[in-house]
């Protein structure tokens, strides 16, 4: 393998500027210039530029952006609306809050340009709410817009309006699946859809409407500003362009690397000092609790869709969480499934029953108090929610279970065998370390 | 009586009301917001407070409830001034979120999801906060303490009981009480956006690195050649 993959800093290329959130920062660096590139172009042909670039979407399936936009219906008189999904919430995940944090307006920016390209005049910004300085940057940054004349009404003179509103949720993770999403913004439990009819044609208030992850939206004025032979110059052929990897758990130098995608773990752990001194990697996620676990046999896995699928998980949202041999995965694997149990909006059965007794069983099995006839339990009851749950985070409570189970059979008998777990977990927290 | 709010105090919501619903196409999306603003009123969602939305929106008192008891950030009782809440999804837990959870009960004297008797601190184990590279993680009516630990946690909640200043890691220049938050999310700005920093250290790690190898994104202007140019000499 070559260890040529570099970094490439788009989105977050002025982030070390101490006022990278204002406006007068960000157009010192070029900011809006896309924007009023765009405003001279006809929709259709923005919409055409998006999908040649072969932009993905970025919240975690990778269904490609252009051709979300394309899917609204053309005869459908409603209005049309773009509403911007920043309820990061997958566990792991954490690049689209720092960048709502320190560069607000290629977000805003990305917003006007999307909205122009599908021919709405009302965007949503949905952030969960649990993040109040985001939240703040977020309004003043759209505010900063308004004031210039970059939002509101006949933005830079070319009659084009737009009102964007900053919409705060309330503590829900299923509240980041789209269909859910849009009940909660139109007031009601945020509870999925059944789908079709897809937000493209029947989205919010029924509308045609598009949602798009906020690092989708915000990668959409660089590619405007330089063009698509500049996007797919990074990336693979299937998997264009550059994303945050965000790097946490036992690795020397946690936090976002902005890199093409396809790049490596062994890259990136190279780059980012490695794992934590005196330990070794034992295993890890490539996109977010919900993708199957990989561990060391997959640090040369190209971090695109299509490799990290062929080996047996999922890109989602490049939330590589990072667990040294001080981890008991019995532990991490609980914890996970006690978040699923949790969240599940409790419409559908396999997920509210399923994730219930997934809690039961593992915690038995933590403490040792299990039998191996419960790994064949929980594998029975993945197999009731895979496929058989009414959205994807049922679908994606099976991920660690399952990938556990295949990678450390053994670590689970162990629990059983010694009557409960055999990790100091001490061992595992930043100051335990080296103890 | 407990169940309305008082006529002043109704009057006076009735304006921010209106205020949000007006940024909505359609009413009802207003009830987040406004389950927010009540909770600002108040420091919970009351049944007061239910009435109050019901009546703006026209909605049953059973309608609100349903929507209020979904999300996790509306409380049902009176949280604390300052509402501490500890990420102990698997990546903070490990990292030792659960040994800062364990240590803040122990030393408030209180369990999740209760508040000291002096009412200024109020306790909740919370999922995944989107900082796990600042892990583990600390909350203060949802703003960023990052990188924290036990010591940390303990001298944080101690200070908040004493009313020092505390300033978060990432977020205004000083910590706002937890009905002040709860009105920054119902959608009135407190005019503290541009305060505190733009990112913090592991935000900018990667960036950091690449400046210093003279790493960029490729020039837009000196793009390699296309593949597909080369396909010709590729075919004689
Ligand atoms: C349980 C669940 C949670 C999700 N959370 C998020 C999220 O926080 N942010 C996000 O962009 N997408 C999330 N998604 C994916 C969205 O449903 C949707 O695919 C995405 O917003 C589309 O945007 P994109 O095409 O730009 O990626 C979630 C999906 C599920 C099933
Ligand atoms: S899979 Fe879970 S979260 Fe999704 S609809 Fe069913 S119960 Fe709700
Ligand atoms: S796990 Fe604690 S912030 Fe992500």
């Amino acid at each position: 393998m070559s260890t040529s993959t570099t970094l490439t800093p788009v989105l977050s290329a002025n982030w070390d500027r101490p006022d990278s959130f204002t406006l007068e920062s960000y157009r010192s660096t070029g900011g809006y210039e896309a924007l009023r590139k765009a405003l001279q172009m006809e929709p259709d042909a923005l919409v055409d530029l998006v999908k040649n670039s072969g932009l993905r979407g970025r919240g975690g399936a990778g269904f490609p952006t252009g051709m979300k936009w394309s899917f609204l219906p053309k005869d459908n008189p409603n209005p049309r609306y773009l509403v911007v999904n920043a309820d990061e919430s997958e566990p792991g995940t954490c690049k689209d809050i720092p960048l709502m944090m320190a560069n607000p307006h290629v977000l805003v920016e990305g917003v006007a340009i999307a909205s122009y390209a599908i021919k709405s005049s009302h965007a949503f910004i949905y952030v969960r709410g649990e993040v109040l300085h985001v939240i703040r940057r977020l309004k003043h940054a759209v505010a900063e817009a308004y004031e210039a004349g970059l939002l509101g009404t006949n933005i830079l003179g070319t009659g084009f309006d737009l009102d964007v509103v900053v919409h705060a949720g309330a503590g829900a993770y299923i509240c980041g699946e789209e269909t859910a999403l849009l009940d909660s913004l139109e007031g009601y439990r945020g509870q999925p859809r059944l789908k079709p009819p897809f937000p493209a044609v029947a989205g919010l208030y029924a509308s045609p409407t598009v949602v798009n992850n906020v690092e989708s939206i915000a990668s959409v004025p660089s590619i405007v500003a330089n063009g698509i032979e500049w996007f797919t110059a990074m990336g693979t052929e299937k998997s264009a362009g550059f994303g945050f990897f965000s790097l946490s758990g036992h690795v020397t130098r946690p936090g976002q690397y902005e890199a093409p995608l396809g790049i490596t773990l062994r890259e990136l752990l190279d780059m980012a000092g490695g794992i934590r001194a005196g330990h070794e990697l034992k295993f890890w996620t490539p996109g977010g609790s919900s993708t199957p676990i990989f561990t060391d046999e997959h640090l040369d896995t190209p971090l695109d869709f299509e490799s990290v699928g062929a080996a047996g998980s999922m890109l989602g949202t490049r939330a590589l969480q990072i667990f040294d041999e001080t981890t008991c995965v019995v532990r991490a694997v609980g914890r996970w499934i006690a978040f699923y149990a949790h969240e599940s909006c409790g419409k559908c059965t396999p997920c509210r029953e399923g994730n219930y007794w997934m809690v039961q069983v593992l915690d038995r099995l933590e403490n040792g108090e299990g039998t191996e006839a419960d790994l064949d339990k929980l594998l029975d009851i993945c197999d009731n929610l895979l496929g058989r749950s009414f959205c994807a985070l049922g679908d994606g409570a099976t991920s660690p279970v399952m990938s556990s189970i295949k990678y450390f059979r053994q670590e689970y008998i162990d629990h059983l065998e010694q009557g409960g777990c055999p990790f100091d977990h001490a061992k595992s927290t930043v100051w335990g370390g080296d103890r | 009586m407990s169940s309305t709010f008082s006529d002043e105090t109704r009057a006076r919501l009735e304006v921010d009301a209106k205020e949000i619903i007006a940024r909505y196409p359609r009413e009802r999306s207003a009830l987040l917001p406004l389950l927010h603003l009540v909770q600002a009123e108040e420091g919970f969602v009351s049944s007061a407070g239910i009435e109050f939305c019901a009546e703006q929106l026209g909605l049953t008192a059973a309608e609100v409830t349903a929507v209020a008891t979904f999300y996790t950030m509306y409380k049902r009782r009176p949280a604390g001034e300052y509402h501490v809440g500890v990420c102990t999804n698997t990546l903070c837990a490990v990292m030792g979120g659960d040994e800062i959870f364990a240590s803040l009960k122990e030393h408030l004297g209180i369990g999740n999801d209760e508040t000291t008797e002096d009412g200024k601190v109020s306790l909740e184990h919370v999922e995944c906060n989107a900082a796990c590279d600042f892990a583990p993680v600390v909350m203060v009516n949802w703003e960023f303490f990052d990188n924290q630990t036990p010591d940390s946690a303990k001298k944080l909640v101690d200070d908040l009981r004493l009313g020092k200043d505390v300033v978060p890691t990432r977020g205004p220049d000083r910590l706002c009480t937890w009905k002040e938050a709860s009105r920054v999310l119902a959608g009135f700005s407190d005019g503290r956006g541009a305060e505190g920093t733009q990112a913090g250290e592991p935000s900018l790690t990667g960036l950091r690195l690449a400046r210093e190898r003279g790493w960029t994104a490729p020039d837009p202007d000196r793009l390699p050649a296309a593949p597909a140019e080369t396909d010709e000499e590729g075919g004689a």
